[in-house]
């Protein structure tokens, strides 16, 4: 009985020992703590939220080509409603009162729900809408508005560098310091690369309130407020016009076209095709037609021009083929080849040509397009003596060379989710497993050059996307030197930006001219006359993807004036057969458009043949 | 048998009227609002309270209709309904706020877990009170055990911690009726190590440890002046060492005492040993949950109990919460600022304020004073309810006592605790004063059949 009575002692003992360590703390906080008091003081502040304005963007002749258009959020302090007329309410936004009667549950379901503290209940109301409530809002105590801005478009084009903004997610609230619950965010295009210079800095207000939430006035007279700071307005180096008519021609088309200014790396213009107009993407449509592009089985999201590098870039690498050949002295500026109707791998296997005047040098070489002879340069290349390391360090000092031209690397443009295409190393050669099967020592490569020899004539494991095909033909056209592509103008000033210093190729300039004549040739009597422009030097070298599911890729690169010049551009034309087919005349039109400003009378025909062609069926 | 009938125990109960009645006044300053000053309305919180109270007061009233042998032989009937409920909570339970702990019930959610204390209370009651329970048996010690883990592990299952813990509180129970004073002690200490290990450093712990363990051998020893200064004086000197000295330095300071403390000892050979193995074993225990905090559990595991122990600021989630509430019972003062004043509650600053942080309206509105009161009613009602169990003449009826009076004061202290930063956020309601009406129905419920079975305490139940 002791022992128990002892157990109910010490039962007791611990509850009211516990409860006095309560009551301890209670009295230090309550009683000799001064600071909480003050705390409370301190939350009687409200922040309230500027929202700067987003900065706008014109292209590079100044023409705006994204506007901001005023639009107005409701937002009410529920414990402010008084008698509300809801019929009125939803009859003045034009809403219907189902819509209504939802977003109020939405609004009190969601997380943070504070019935004394402003909610939003209607996002991005229209001006022309709200124009009209405002005259009313009187009537409606305890409803505010707020004005926000979204994005409109003038010219329909250029969606996929453009990008869109979109709210916030959860995601991106926790990883920064600075983004709030219904923030907009740059999500993708240049919206997303210049999402800091765009947005600004939001300002803060700090407002005294009230017990019953209502302002009294401003905190230390605005002492401690913050100013918002306005969203810079960039410029961009695409043309608007050349950016519409490029779209235009590639209607009902699939593919990329991208043009460089030779110059100075800035992009003339971008599509990627299928596309949509970027008006599409804004306010409060957005969901929808996202959804919409989503479910669209031609992928008009997929931005081709950065993003499809899995099309090999066919006889368009031969011109680069022959400059890293002459470079590395695996063969001169006059090395003839007899075609003969191919390249010979074996007996029974030929790497086929067709049919055309003998390439006794490398500018026929390029003129007439040879199989034979670029198979037969990589083959020298591979397989020079310089090479100690035999032909894997004669194929990773072409991998190098690619790289430096921009093949199978990521060029630093500034838009988000550029793909670096595809170029094989030794290394990977290494690990395919051959049918057949070298006896050799083991020091010996599994794998022999006639094996790997389409990589000469741009097939086999290489691929491209149009930026890169536009990135080498504008070092080809600029002779050696070059700026990285970009696509909003640096500031002047800013000399640490990757875009204002020049770069030079491993190539020595003195090679570049057969190759260029080369490339003139083919449009003057190659494969390219299709491309021909009265008065004006246009350098070209028609390619063909291979596509084992389908029709070939049409394939051109092309840069004009030859001296001097001001546009190079790359075009990938999905599923439309030969390069000279639509690649060319793409390329051309748009290199006449871009130096003439219009196209001549002789070519309208050819023009209107491109703008009617329709390769979606 | 009806002269055997007395009085029900009118203290308790007006105890009970007063708290439900504070509760209501907090719950409408949390919820008040000058634009609908109305004192009953259903659409809000003290509105739907105020329905509850009524329904709880009815439930009182039957439950003492009721022959009390119906809780004594449904006991374990009740416990198998209850843990039924549980397991179809765990299937067709609505999930609100991360647990699935909700039956919806159309007109109100039923939290299944509530019902769960006061039904393993009764369960809990029936099997030690039977003669043949020996809680010195092992066999016995895992089915009173098992009595408990069940519920617990299915609420723990449903995603309700802190309703899953609460359940922990039973172990005064059982020691009262007659378990080792070292299972407490080794239940105190696991858990005490446990939050400690993941929010101390090592050295800090180890003064702890050295504290448990001397208040171990003291109350062995018996209270005996000698042995009081003898064990005291280095448990001080540790745990004063433990709060000012550098982690080094009082870990070089604590191995000279422990040498010391090992040559005294040796005088006394009998717990020399026994010491070494517990401090040995503690040690160990700390260094593993240590490593499983730091190498098995995944990251958002660690986030997660981070926040709760406080080592990770999370100014928008649980830390938040902890500081606004503390701001408001701290800016209360000693007369507090009025009812209907408080600036923090009407400003919802503090979230959950008539659910979990009820108190932030009491310690506001009423001050240092107000929080008195309230506790002096808690600590009144709870030393009271013992005192009934105590009085008892069945087992049953006074091992339900100690049921209930370890389940509402663990709820007091956690709650209470929880909104001043005493102890970590863990979410349970304050008894009769949270809002909530499964909660009230439940703890109503859980006391009003201890003052049934003690107006009919001098009926001998088996
Ligand atoms: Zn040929």
């Amino acid at each position: 009985m002791e022992t128990i009575n002892i157990r109910r002692f010490i039962i007791q003992a611990i509850i009211i020992l516990l409860s006095s360590v309560i009551l301890i703390q209670l009295f230090i906080m309550q009683v000799t703590d001064e600071s909480y008091a003050a705390m409370a003081q301190n939350n009687v502040i409200r922040d309230e939220t500027i929202y700067p304005s987003r900065g706008q963007v014109i292209d590079r002749n100044g023409h705006k080509v994204v506007n901001n258009e005023a639009v107005y959020d409701i937002i009410f302090i529920p414990r402010q409603v008084q008698e509300l007329d809801t019929n009125k309410l939803c009859q003045l936004l034009a809403i219907s009162k189902t819509d209504f009667i939802n977003n109020l549950k939405k609004v009190r379901k969601s997380k943070g729900y504070n019935p004394l503290r402003p909610q939003t209940l209607f996002k991005q109301i229209p001006a022309s809408v709200f124009s009209k409530f405002q005259e009313y809002l009187y009537q409606f105590p305890g409803f505010y508005t707020q004005v926000r801005a979204v994005r409109s478009y003038p010219f329909a084009n250029a969606a996929h560098l453009l990008g869109y903004i979109g709210e916030v997610n959860q995601k991106q609230i926790d990883a920064s310091e600075y983004y709030e619950m219904g923030d907009y965010i740059g999500i993708s295009g240049i919206e997303r690369t210049y999402e800091k210079i765009l947005r600004g800095e939001k300002g803060l207000r700090k407002n005294i309130v009230d017990v019953h939430n209502r302002e009294i006035g401003s905190y230390l007279d605005g002492e401690k407020d913050k100013e918002a700071v306005a969203g810079q307005d960039i410029q961009l180096t695409i043309d608007i016009n050349l950016q519409s008519y490029v779209e235009e021609l590639m209607k009902n088309k699939k593919g990329g076209v991208v043009a460089i200014e030779p110059s100075t790396g800035e992009i003339l213009t971008l599509v990627s095709a299928p596309y949509y107009d970027p008006n599409r993407l804004t306010g409060k449509k957005l969901g929808i037609e996202m959804a919409k592009l989503k479910r669209d089985t031609l992928k008009p999201l997929f931005n081709r021009a950065l993003m499809s590098g899995l099309y090999p870039p066919g006889s368009t690498f031969k011109p680069l083929m022959a400059l890293i050949g002459l470079q590395e002295k695996a063969f001169g500026p006059n090395f003839g080849y007899g075609c003969g109707g191919g390249y010979r791998l074996s007996a029974s296997q030929v790497i086929g040509c067709h049919g055309h005047a003998s390439a006794y040098n490398v500018k026929e070489a390029i003129k007439h397009s040879c199989n034979a002879y670029f198979c037969r340069s990589l083959y020298l290349f591979l397989e020079n003596d310089k090479y100690p390391g035999g032909r894997r360090e004669g194929l990773t000092k072409w991998v190098e060379h690619l790289a430096d031209f921009g093949l199978g690397v990521k060029l630093p443009v500034d838009l988000p989710n550029t793909s670096k295409g595809m170029v094989p190393t030794s290394a990977y050669y290494d690990t395919v497993t051959y049918k057949r099967e070298i006896p050799k020592s083991e020091n010996e490569p599994k794998w022999k050059s006639n094996w790997i020899i389409s990589l000469g004539i741009g097939q086999g494991e290489l691929g491209v996307t149009p930026l890169q095909l536009a990135h080498m033909t504008s070092i080809i056209a600029n002779r050696g030197t070059y700026y990285y592509p970009h696509i909003v103008r640096p500031e002047k000033w800013d000399t640490s930006s990757i875009y204002t210093t020049p770069y030079k190729v491993s190539v020595e300039k003195k090679y570049f001219d057969v190759v260029v004549d080369g490339m003139e040739g083919v449009v003057t009597g190659g494969t390219a006359r299709i491309a021909r422009i009265d008065d004006i030097a246009v350098c070209g070298k028609t390619g063909t993807a291979e596509n084992p599911h389908g029709e070939d890729h049409s394939l051109f690169i092309a840069f004009a004036p030859k001296d001097n010049p001001k546009i190079a551009i790359g075009v990938m034309v999905e599923n439309a057969g030969f390069g000279s087919r639509f690649g060319a005349p793409i390329a051309s039109l748009t290199i006449e458009k871009y130096l003439t400003g219009e196209i001549s009378e002789k070519r309208q025909a050819l023009e209107t043949k491109i703008l009617e062609a329709n390769l979606i069926k | 048998m009806s002269t055997k009938k007395v009085d029900p125990d009118w203290l308790t109960i007006f105890i009970y009227l007063m708290l439900v009645a504070i509760g209501y006044l907090a719950i409408y300053a949390a919820d008040y609002n000058e634009l609908y000053p109305k004192a009953w309305d259903v659409a809000r919180n003290y509105g739907k309270q105020f329905v509850w109270i009524g329904i709880c007061m009815l439930v009182a009233l039957i439950i003492q209709v009721f022959d009390t042998r119906f809780f004594t032989a449904f006991s374990y009937v009740i416990y198998g309904a209850v843990l039924l409920l549980l397991v179809a909570t765990l299937f067709f339970g609505a999930e609100i706020a991360g647990s699935k702990s909700w039956i919806r019930l159309g007109f109100f959610n039923l939290q299944s877990s509530e019902f769960a204390k006061f039904s393993t209370c009764l369960a809990l009651a029936s099997f030690l009170s039977n003669k043949k329970t020996d809680l010195d048996n092992f066999k016995h010690q895992l089915i009173a055990a098992a009595l408990i883990l069940l519920p617990t592990l299915l609420i723990l299952r449903q995603g309700d911690a802190g309703s899953a813990i609460v359940f922990v509180s039973l172990v005064l129970v059982l020691y009262r009726e007659g378990l080792s004073g070292g299972f407490l002690l080794v239940g105190i200490l696991a858990i005490v190590l446990f939050i400690s290990s993941l929010l101390f450093e090592f050295p800090y712990i180890i003064g702890l440890l050295g504290f448990i363990l001397l208040m171990t051998l003291v109350l062995r020893q018996g209270f005996q002046l000698r042995n009081m200064l003898f064990f005291l004086l280095p448990v001080v000197g540790i745990f004063v060492g433990s709060i000012y000295l550098e982690p080094l330095t009082f870990l070089i300071a604590l191995g000279v005492a422990a040498i010391l403390f090992l040559f005294i000892t040796i005088v006394s050979k009998r717990y020399t040993v026994g010491l070494l193995t517990l401090t040995l074993f503690c040690s160990i225990y700390v260094k593993g949950v240590d490593y499983i905090f730091n190498n098995v559990l995944k990251e958002h595991h660690r986030n997660r109990i981070g926040v709760v122990l406080g080592t990770i600021e999370d100014k928008k989630g649980v830390g938040y919460n902890l500081n606004q509430s503390k701001i408001a019972i701290g800016s209360g003062g000693v007369w507090g600022k009025g009812f209907l004043q408080g600036t923090q509650n009407k400003g919802d600053f503090v979230p959950e304020q008539s659910t979990d942080f009820i108190f932030c309206t009491v310690g506001e509105e009423f001050g240092f004073v107000g929080s008195c009161i309230l506790m002096g009613l808690f600590i009144i009602l709870m030393l009271r309810i013992i005192a009934l169990a105590e009085r008892q003449k069945s087992d049953f009826s006074r091992i339900y006592g100690y049921g209930v009076a370890s389940i509402i004061f663990f709820h007091f202290f956690i709650n209470m605790g929880m909104t001043i930063g005493l102890v970590p956020v863990i979410g349970i309601p304050l008894p009769f004063i949270s809002y909530g009406g499964s909660s009230l129905l439940a703890f109503t419920i859980l006391l009003f059949i201890l003052i049934k079975l003690d107006s009919e305490r001098l009926l001998y139940l088996r």
